[in-house]
């Protein structure tokens, strides 16, 4: 079992980092003090491919494996969780599912605006009452001759407003549950489809998350995924290769958390010494370390086995639920070592903190993450 | 027009730290990295292409160990189109003379029109490699080159930075011109592009026997160096000096003189 990088990787490693701490970080403090959705950045990140890298090249994608895209969400989540969250919410939810299931003509429409973030994507599986219970979707298509008419709200929704193409979930044949999910491609200028107001959240700040509206929103059958019935295979399919990327953003903020705090316990003197002198610091940082280590082992294996092509869904909900736990942890004990001014919004700290908790939610909480981990296990 | 850059793999100097017992440089570890001058080379002759946008190329050569592909690769994946290493172990020890000798049998034999080098690595610190090279080519040459006001296919203006002032220069291609890092402001290598860099793109190896035939032999690695390094040490910053306006000729040699003799110079 070898766990070195390939010299693409190390490389590609290196200009993240670079990237991250001289085009993303400078920016993460300000967008989340103003809840800004920094447009600037998508920009650069899709001028150096970060858009687009685990995808082939002959649809403008990088041409790149699943864990190169990995390291990038993780790299840049170790400086701006919000930035990272936009990548992971394009570049698997808004992307995936084309590439996976559209057609030649679909994935020829969409995905070379996509992948060379010329436009960016959204995805839309969540409604009010159908949250961790995601089969009860409430939003109806109804096919129209060549269209299909939309009508519901999805909520909670990443890169809303901002995005140019939303995958979204409905209700094709209520009778027959979740085999009668359909999922579409829905542009922006949909007649009949609309954004609501923006969220006021607790952390990710910068990152747009709003209501979808369709209010008989007229979208092209031929801009269904797949067949009929068959959209809640396809977004759970989604989600197994989406919690992977989560992973990587949990894990990102956890590693971001850890160096500013080691940074910062090297320099805070209290009672004559550094603070990093104290068996407490030392104890508290081995521990937190140990666990960001193994939480990253897992992460890199279910990006590897999904790269390699083999069953990654165990995996995928493993370091989903073990990263961002683990992000939680880490962040919430490492403000701890910061003492008072960890609680003060001028440290960065008190941000990951609030970013971190996200991880545990979004795109299934952990409780879900358990019951997906206990049916692989076939513990019935 | 084929614009070729020269680079060198340095450690990255802030990243070096000195052993307070030795007081000497503890460069286990370090980062290596693209000369910084250079890299502002490598991102001007990109640019220089890009506007050009009439086929011209951008090749990148480096003389140095194995270790050095990751530079080259680093360039390539910046959007280089091609990389040639001059390598081999009688290349060893060589001063800047016998550098400048290697890179300039390689220029030869690769072909160029535009060489764009460094103006000084951050760890010789010598600026004497680029110069030399334009020598050994008989080419003209630019050093300090701030800006590049303009290429067309048989000659560039450039903005060279001088001590009090700025020259502005006309140069007929063939010619050289060593960049400060002011030059331009270096890309990230993109993602594409780094897999470009070890994929269809190589890094080709010129050794001994590639260039025999043009050199001599005898002028190359540690042998062929006439330099010896009798001591090397840290540079101490200097204050900005004194200015005197409006004084004589009389008076000037007057606060010269003082100024010797204060210090014991005289």
């Amino acid at each position: 079992m070898d766990f070195s990088l390939s010299k693409e990787q190390q490389l590609l490693q290196e200009m993240y980092r670079k990237f991250a701490e001289n085009e993303v970080k400078p920016l993460a403090q300000e967008i989340d003090e103003e809840e800004r959705f920094p447009r600037e950045t998508v920009d650069k990140l899709a001028k150096y491919g970060f858009l687009g890298i685990p995808y082939p090249k002959e649809y403008e994608g990088q041409g790149g494996d699943y864990l190169a895209y990995i390291m990038a969400v993780e790299e840049l989540a170790k400086v701006c969780a919000t930035t990272a969250t936009r990548v992971a919410a394009h570049a698997t939810l808004g992307v995936f599912p084309i590439f996976e299931f559209g057609t030649e003509e679909q994935k020829k429409r969409f995905l070379p605006d996509l992948l060379s973030g010329r436009k960016l994507g959204g995805f839309a599986l969540t409604e009010p009452g159908a949250g961790s219970d995601s089969s009860m979707q409430q939003t109806k298509a109804v096919r129209d001759g060549d269209n299909y008419i939309l009508n519901g709200t999805k909520c909670f929704i990443t890169n809303a407003g901002e995005a140019d193409t939303y995958v979204v979930s409905t209700m094709t044949d209520k009778s027959k549950g979740n085999h009668g999910i359909s999922t579409f491609v829905v542009e922006k200028d949909t007649p009949g489809f609309s954004v609501g107001k923006h969220e006021k959240k607790m952390g990710i700040r910068g990152s747009a998350t709003a209501d979808l509206i369709f209010e008989n929103a007229v979208v092209p059958a031929a801009n269904m995924l797949g067949k009929e019935g068959q959209g809640f295979k396809i977004m759970m399919k989604t989600l197994d290769a989406g919690r992977i990327s989560i992973g990587a953003v949990a894990t990102g903020i956890a590693e971001g958390a850890y160096d500013v705090c080691v940074k910062y316990v090297k320099e805070r003197k209290q009672f004559g010494k550094n603070i990093a002198a104290f068996q407490n610091t030392k104890f508290e940082l081995a521990d937190i370390r140990t666990r960001i280590d193994a939480a990253k082992l897992i992460l890199y294996k279910a990006a590897s086995e999904k790269q390699a092509g083999r069953p990654y869904g165990l995996y995928a909900a493993q370091c989903k639920y073990l990263c961002a736990t683990t992000a939680s942890d880490a962040t919430r004990r490492c403000l701890q070592l910061f003492g008072g001014y960890g609680y003060m919004r001028e440290y960065e700290i008190e941000r990951m903190m609030r970013d971190a908790k996200i991880t545990e939610i979004y795109e299934g909480t952990s409780e879900v993450q358990k019951i997906v981990i206990a049916n692989h296990l076939n513990i019935k | 027009m084929k614009i070729v850059v020269c680079v060198k793999q340095v450690p990255d100097t802030t990243e070096v730290k000195l052993d307070p017992k030795t007081n000497t440089l503890i460069r286990d570890g370090v980062p290596s990295i693209i000369n910084p001058d250079d890299k502002a080379g490598i991102e001007a002759a990109l640019q220089l292409k890009e506007k050009l946008n009439d086929g011209s190329t951008v090749t990148i050569v480096s003389m140095g160990p194995p270790q050095a592909d990751v530079a080259l690769r680093e360039a390539l994946a910046m959007g280089a189109d091609e990389a040639y290493l001059l390598s081999d172990r009688q290349f060893g020890g060589s001063d800047t003379y016998a550098t400048s000798t290697i890179i300039a049998a390689g220029l030869k034999k690769i072909g160029y029109d535009l060489v764009i080098t460094g103006r000084q690595a951050i760890d010789g610190d010598t600026a004497q490699v680029g110069p030399q090279i334009a020598e050994h080519l008989a080419i003209p040459q630019v050093s300090y080159a701030e800006e590049i006001i303009s290429l067309d296919k048989d000659k560039i203006v450039v903005k060279r930075q001088f001590e009090d002032r700025y020259h502005i220069l006309e140069l007929p291609i063939p010619c050289l011109i060593t960049s400060l890092s002011e030059l331009a402001e270096p890309r990230y290598m993109s993602v594409g592009g780094i897999y470009d860099a070890y994929g269809v793109k190589e890094v080709k190896v010129l050794g001994f026997e590639d260039l025999k035939e043009m050199f001599d032999p005898a002028r190359i690695g540690l042998k062929g160096s006439p330099t010896n390094v009798v001591k090397s040490f840290t540079k101490q910053a200097k204050g900005a000096g004194t200015k005197y306006d409006d004084v004589s000729a009389d008076e000037a040699v007057k606060i010269i003189v003082d100024k010797l003799e204060e210090r014991h110079i005289i």
